[in-house]
């Protein structure tokens, strides 16, 4: 099962490193990991997207909370918090494409950011559901690239990572 | 104060009240060790950086307080490592610092570079490399804090060259503060309410101590709870020494290598209350089975400890000492005669083979050797059958200490670590005991112990085999013994001879009562060798 894991830590350098290195050596599976400052620049906020069952998920909780820099450690539940990713696809687009391809931009709510003469680049901010669907519905176009950022959380409502509801 | 910031250590360490560090010089941290001549903090030059973890480790053990241990640069803080491992595996505190090549060369691999926070990550408690002067005196105050509260564990800080010779204004912080690391150390008072109910409803209630007791400087207080509502009381190998063998409730060590009474109780239990012990895999093999039949409490100060190796039906995450106060607040005098009665039946006396001719059964010297020496005594032993035969043959009497690599199983710890532990209790009779493996990988302290006469006993059980190994072969093998022959070993006595040091053989019974004497009233540096039938089994 996946989970979303938002963590507050000091922003030092070797912060990442020392989170990264606990996942592997502990035997956590990460999915993916979004990581940037937050408002107060000696703070940054990292979310991590999980794969375990709920004993993975406690020992991961308790793991991360245990090193000296991490300030805070909360599992979002799906239901309790907005999730984005950011996604960028290179298309094979030739001329006679095009106007298609433009119709699935706007049927997906993506955004076209560059064109050329024999391609198109695509991006798109959704959920990772909605990511994955996006990438079945191109890739008979012929995907040359693609990048994603991971994914990003947060709480719903006044919901702060200090303060539950 | 205006100083250099390889001063500012010194002052930091001195306003720690660390009396004594353990090391091994090299180019990078030369300014450090300059620094340290005029300051009457005593240096002890070891022989192998891993060595000064080990000394370190045995001086926190028995001083109760965080111990310094310094490399140098690249191969000195790389060989620091295992020690390091062996710390943090049995939560021990200990302050690493280490040399570094200088700001602007780091990740260029110049001359004995190594990135020691990188490598040494999976087994720090926490870890500094110091890139600004300044921040020396907050770095080296959190660092004895992080070391020594909590569950405590080994902190490095790593010391760039030119970061070591900048000028700083020195001013030692009077607290650290450190707004994510707030360990919980009071138990709450309605988890603690709930334990005592169930330790109160408990027809067959067993307490099992672990190291966390003498983490948390618990043992007076773990007595006075058995004592007061009569629970019988196992240990795991870190918290053997707690309870004196001697007392009634003590049923012994429990695990694989554990003791008959100790494992019926831990099987037969219907409340299980474990305090600071994690459950390691050579305590108990089959939690499940644990969980399933049985009550299970748990007091730990690491709340990830709780429910990482067993569940736990009542957790209570909290400092053993604080915790048990409270229970015993609470306390009401309790009977337990049946199943006490119970467990006194498993009681086994150890019975003695008679060994090959040239030799003596093992656990009969340790036997005897708990007889002679005082109750004071430090015993450390190292890794292997040598371990077992003395965690499990030596009796120990009240405010006798055991000290071991547990966690880790780190061979070549006994002698390194009953230099420190003799270092910080001189009063107290040191004994190391090992086997002719570990020995080898540790003999070279001989000369620190001798340069800076720290008086430690050292028993050398010989078999000319890595005997716990060749069990295995012999065992799970079919006797395909493969790399387990000690064969090229010196003459252990002639080695002493060398060294300058008192030592004798021990072949029968007379030269073992000998070595006995020797061991009790000799106040010097002693090899004693013990010949060992090769056929004793572990257990």
């Amino acid at each position: 099962m996946k989970h979303t894991i938002s963590v507050l830590v000091e922003n030092h350098s070797g912060v990442l490193s020392r989170i990264t290195g606990l996942f592997s050596r502990r035997g956590f599976n990460i999915e993916s990991l979004a990581v940037g400052p937050t408002h107060d620049p000696e703070v940054s906020r990292i979310t991590i997207i999980a794969d375990g069952d709920e004993h993975t998920v406690e020992q991961i909780e308790k793991q991360l909370n245990k090193l000296i820099e991490v300030i805070k450690v909360r599992t979002l539940k799906k239901d309790e918090c907005f999730a984005r990713e950011l996604m960028m696809v290179k298309l094979n687009c030739p001329a006679e494409k095009r106007s298609e391809i433009m119709t699935v931009a706007e049927m997906t709510e993506a955004k076209i950011v560059d064109v050329t003469l024999t391609t198109v680049t695509l991006e798109i901010c959704a959920r990772y559901n909605k990511l994955e669907r996006f990438i079945e519905i191109v890739a008979p176009y012929g995907i040359i690239e693609l990048v994603r950022t991971g994914t990003i959380a947060i709480q719903k409502g006044a919901d702060t990572m200090d303060r539950k509801k | 104060m205006k100083m250099k910031a390889c001063q500012a250590m010194v002052e930091c360490l001195k306003a720690e009240n660390v009396k004594v560090v353990y090391g091994y010089p090299g180019a990078a941290i030369c300014p450090f060790y300059d620094a340290l001549m005029d300051s009457g903090i005593r240096h002890v030059l070891v022989r192998h950086e891993a060595n000064a973890g080990h000394e370190a480790s045995g001086y926190a053990r028995i001083s109760g307080k965080p111990a310094v241990c310094i490399a140098t640069s690249g191969p000195g803080a790389v060989n620091l490592i295992t020690a390091i491992a062996t710390a943090y595996a049995d939560s021990i505190p200990i302050i690493c610092i280490t040399g570094q090549v200088n700001t602007d060369q780091i990740g260029s691999d110049v001359f004995q570079e190594a990135d020691i926070t990188g490598a040494a990550e999976p087994f720090v408690k926490h870890s500094y490399l110091v890139k600004d002067p300044n921040d020396v005196p907050r770095v080296f105050k959190e660092a004895f804090y992080i070391a020594g509260s909590g569950r405590p564990g080994p902190v490095l800080i790593d010391m760039p060259m030119d970061v070591q010779n900048a000028e700083i204004d020195f001013k030692y912080p009077k607290h650290a503060e450190i707004r994510s690391y707030k360990p919980t150390t009071k138990g709450n008072a309605f988890q603690v309410k709930r334990v005592m109910a169930e330790l109160e409803k408990a027809e067959k209630p067993l307490i099992c101590i672990g190291g966390g007791v003498f983490a948390s400087k618990a043992e007076e207080e773990v007595v006075e709870l058995a004592h007061l509502m009569n629970i019988p009381v196992i240990t795991t190998m870190m918290g053997i020494s707690v309870f004196s063998d001697d007392d009634p409730l003590f049923y012994g060590m429990l695990g694989t290598h554990g003791v008959r009474s100790a494992n019926t109780a831990v099987n037969e239990c219907d409340v299980l209350f474990l305090v600071g012990a994690r459950v390691g895999d050579r305590a108990v093999k089959t939690p499940l089975a644990l969980e399933q039949n049985t009550r299970i409490l748990h007091i730990d100060i690491d709340p990830a400890e709780i429910g990482k190796n067993i569940g736990a039906d009542l957790p209570l995450v909290g400092d053993a000492k604080d915790v048990l106060r409270q229970l015993i607040e609470r306390a009401k005098p309790m009977e337990h005669k049946e199943w006490i009665a119970r467990l006194d039946s498993f009681r086994t006396e150890r019975v003695f083979e008679t060994p090959r001719k040239g030799t003596v059964d093992p656990r009969q010297f340790i036997d005897k050797l708990s007889k002679a020496m005082p109750d004071d005594t430090v015993v450390v032993a190292d890794v292997g059958q040598n371990q077992i035969w003395t965690a499990t043959g030596y009796h120990f009497g009240k405010g006798g200490r055991f000290l071991t690599s547990g966690g880790m199983g780190t061979m070549g710890y006994s002698l390194p670590a009953a230099i420190g532990a003799k270092m910080a209790a001189p009063d107290r009779p040191v004994m190391a005991v090992c086997g002719d493996g570990a020995l080898q990988m540790c003999m070279m302290e001989l000369a620190t112990a001798i340069q800076h006469d720290v008086k430690v006993k050292l028993v050398v059980m010989t078999n000319n085999r890595l005997g716990m190994v060749r069990e295995l072969q012999t065992r799970g093998y079919n006797d395909r013994e493969i790399a387990v022959f000690l064969d090229g070993s010196p003459d252990f006595i002639k080695l002493a001879d060398a060294y300058g040091i008192k030592s004798c053989r021990v072949t029968d019974d007379k030269s073992a009562d000998e070595a006995a004497e020797l061991l009790k009233n000799y106040d010097g540096i002693t090899l004693v060798e013990v010949r060992v039938d090769e056929n004793t089994a572990t257990l």
